[in-house]
């Protein structure tokens, strides 16, 4: 068994409270960052090769870098916890778990790039995190690892808690700006962005929550230690967010690069009631499905991608033989359709069209042309909207229609849903859902049928 | 109705104090969120109300309070049961519970409210505690692994006037009572208000020293104490 780094205090319930966490080695990390330079701390974190753990992968301390520190603008350090990829789970854990970790690791990221000012984004759904992180930061604040004087460094770092109110489009970091600043939450076109005009329009480093909680102990225990686990390329370990048929679902902590297979069935507990796996996710709904055929695959950035998909969160939700990929899927295009901002008419647009085929086939009146006009309308959706909600709808859709074509074809072909037997009449529509959909006018379902 | 006047108005100050000079249209949802707690949903007055605050229009303010699911502009019952039905949770049974949820409280698919005004029966999408699934939240706080035979036990346990323990931390007492929190104000909102005013003049009361409740909501120490009721404001309840 390999060490845990970010989950280590999780057995222990009182690490949410700040005496626990500093006789456990808490806030050392900090206190060695303020012995250094700024430009010594961004060094220290790109040596490492820490890279952005909310999906992109993008090298965390070359982010800091980016930050231009002449513009006469203050400097922001923006957390997105607005955790709400299907199927993620680490950052609530990590927040309800050991809160004081992820405000380190913030307040080291505000001194490397120079900034006085954090906002934490907050999902809203997350109430419960949300207050335990609030008394997190009170206790901070009282023993001087947050206000003007931080650990007596004369730097000073305030942090501000800022609660969403429901919209999955808020993880998108410019999206998240825009809520931030008071605004719906539609995605900015990029150039310029964040790290150069972000929050406010000043420069903005924005890094998901168990990235930050990585960097205590990057300082701490030096680039050199982290970048000799995991792989080469994505080093340290990740929190897996196992879910779906499986024995033992909950978040793991394993080194980048373990083999899927090593999660499933080692921590796992294997596949529910002993059943054969049909498909997995990655890294949540906006990663495309792998099947049974990818359980050696490393989950690492770099052997995800090669087999087809990409690490995304880290979230492994598990199919079995039983489920229907065409319903799997139709659930999916219906939760893109709704999150959907609006914003971009391929997005807005194709969701939800693509949601109402896929709901007919399923319900066994789908036609033997609606497989090429999937895959026509999602070769029209991905990479021709601002963000990647939509290239996110088009992954399950285009992997599903590759890995489990003959479902969709038998569904076709014997007008029925062959695993829930749904027949030709239409069932009722998720009621609340489908009065919630953006678009145009929305036509009854039989009407579309005819 | 008033509803940003008075203490309430202070509240609403505080809130906007926490955000840059400047910047004060960043306070737009935690002021939403204290209309809904006042309210027990945003209605137009409530629009109009933090539109005039932070000197927008009310169209402004309604196309943001539009964007976002918690912000409730529609009829709302006392408590908003959240079923997730997202993938992981549907692999587990989600369907079932949604549709126990809505039997339990006798409400009809679409049907905003339960005829007794008690419930708003919400399907929610991925609330991230994937593990725990099929999950439900009542009042934002989450209630694991749920059966249809366990959702019907909650909605009991609602209409006799109980609030369920939670499977993690503290629930708030309604849906009023989360919105309150959400604007990351302590304690809890005026009663006055909350029992429709018929006790007006009542304080609200505090959390302090609930053993493990947490001291503060707010961003720093300088917490918000929870705001009296404002006798000139009148609302009727959910």
């Amino acid at each position: 068994m390999t060490e845990r780094i970010i989950t280590a205090r999780w057995d222990e319930p009182d690490t949410v409270w700040i005496d626990r966490y500093l006789e456990t080695g808490g806030y050392a990390g900090l206190r060695k960052a303020l012995t250094m330079t700024p430009a010594e701390v961004i060094d220290e974190v790109k040596a490492s090769g820490l890279r952005g753990r909310g999906g992109a992968g993008f090298p965390t301390g070359v982010k800091w870098s980016f930050v231009p520190q002449d513009t006469g603008k203050p400097t922001y350090v923006v957390v997105n916890f607005d955790e709400s990829e299907p199927g993620t789970y680490n950052n609530r854990e990590l927040v309800e778990r050991d809160p004081h970790q992820l405000i380190e690791g913030a307040v080291i990221a505000a001194y490397a790039i120079q900034s006085h000012h954090v906002f934490v984004y907050c999902r809203g759904e997350f109430l419960w995190p949300g207050r335990i992180l609030a008394r997190a930061v009170a206790e901070a604040y009282d023993r001087g690892f947050l206000g003007p004087d931080v650990a007596g460094s004369g730097y000073g770092v305030d942090l501000l808690l800022h609660r969403g109110a429901g919209a999955y489009i808020c993880g998108e970091e410019t999206a998240l700006l825009e809520s931030l600043e008071g605004y719906r939450g539609q995605p900015r076109l990029r150039p310029p962005f964040p790290a150069v005009e972000g929050l406010y329009a000043s420069p903005t480093v924005i890094n998901n929550v168990e990235t930050l909680c990585n960097v205590p102990h990057i300082l701490e225990r030096g680039a050199t230690w982290f970048a000799g686990i995991g792989t080469e390329k994505s080093p340290g370990t990740k929190i897996f967010s196992l879910s779906g048929k499986v024995e033992r679902p909950g978040n793991y902590e394993l080194p980048m690069g373990t083999p899927v297979r090593v999660l499933i069935e080692e921590h796992g507990g294997g596949v529910l009631d002993g059943k054969r796996l049909k498909a997995w996710t990655p890294g949540g709904s906006s990663t495309p499905f792998l099947t049974a055929e990818h359980l050696d695959v490393g989950l690492d950035f770099e052997s995800i991608q090669a087999a087809g998909s990409l690490l995304g969160t880290g979230a492994v939700m598990v199919c079995d033989e039983r489920d229907c990929m065409v319903d799997v899927t139709w659930r999916l295009l219906r939760f893109y359709a709704h999150e959907s901002c609006g914003k971009c008419t391929p997005c807005r647009e194709g969701t939800w069209w693509v949601s109402r085929v896929l709901g007919r086939i399923e319900q066994g009146l789908g036609r033997p042309e609606d497989l090429p006009l999937l895959e026509d309308v999602g070769g029209n959706i991905l990479f021709r909207a601002f963000c990647a909600l939509a290239d996110g709808a088009v992954s399950p859709l285009s992997s599903s229609l590759r890995h489990f074509r003959d479902e969709y074809e038998a569904h076709v072909r014997e007008r029925r849903c062959p695993f829930t037997g749904r027949g030709p009449r239409p069932a009722e529509p998720p009621a609340e859902q489908e009065a919630a959909l953006p678009g145009p006018v929305v036509i009854p379902l039989d009407e579309v049928l005819r | 109705m008033a509803v940003l006047r008075g203490e309430l108005g202070e509240a609403a100050r505080r809130i906007v104090a926490r955000y840059p000079e400047g910047r004060e249209r960043s306070a737009i949802l935690p002021l939403l969120y204290l209309v809904q707690a006042v309210e027990g949903r945003v209605t137009r007055e409530g629009l109009r109300e933090v539109g005039a605050f932070l000197g927008i229009t009310t169209a402004e303010v309604e196309a943001v309070a539009t964007f976002y699911t918690m912000l409730r502009l529609r009829p709302t019952g006392r408590h908003v049961v959240s079923v997730c039905t997202n993938l992981a949770c549907a692999l587990r049974g989600a369907r079932e519970v949604y549709e126990a949820a809505h039997r339990a409280f006798g409400m009809r698919r679409g049907q905003e409210v339960s005829d007794d005004g008690l419930v708003t029966v919400h399907e929610e999408e991925c609330l991230g505690a994937c593990d725990a699934a099929p999950v439900v939240q009542i009042d934002f706080v989450n209630h694991d692994r749920v059966t249809p035979e366990r959702m019907g036990e909650l909605a009991e346990a609602l209409r006799r006037g109980e609030v369920p323990a939670p499977s993690r931390g503290e629930a708030p007492r309604d849906f009023r009572h989360a919105s309150w929190l959400l604007a990351g104000l302590e304690g809890e909102p005026p009663e006055a208000l909350v029992a429709g005013g018929s006790s007006v003049g009542s304080t609200a009361r505090s959390t302090a020293g609930r053993g493990s409740s947490p001291a503060g909501t707010g961003p720093a120490p300088r917490t918000d104490p929870a705001a009296p009721a404002d006798p000139r404001a009148e609302e009727e309840a959910g």
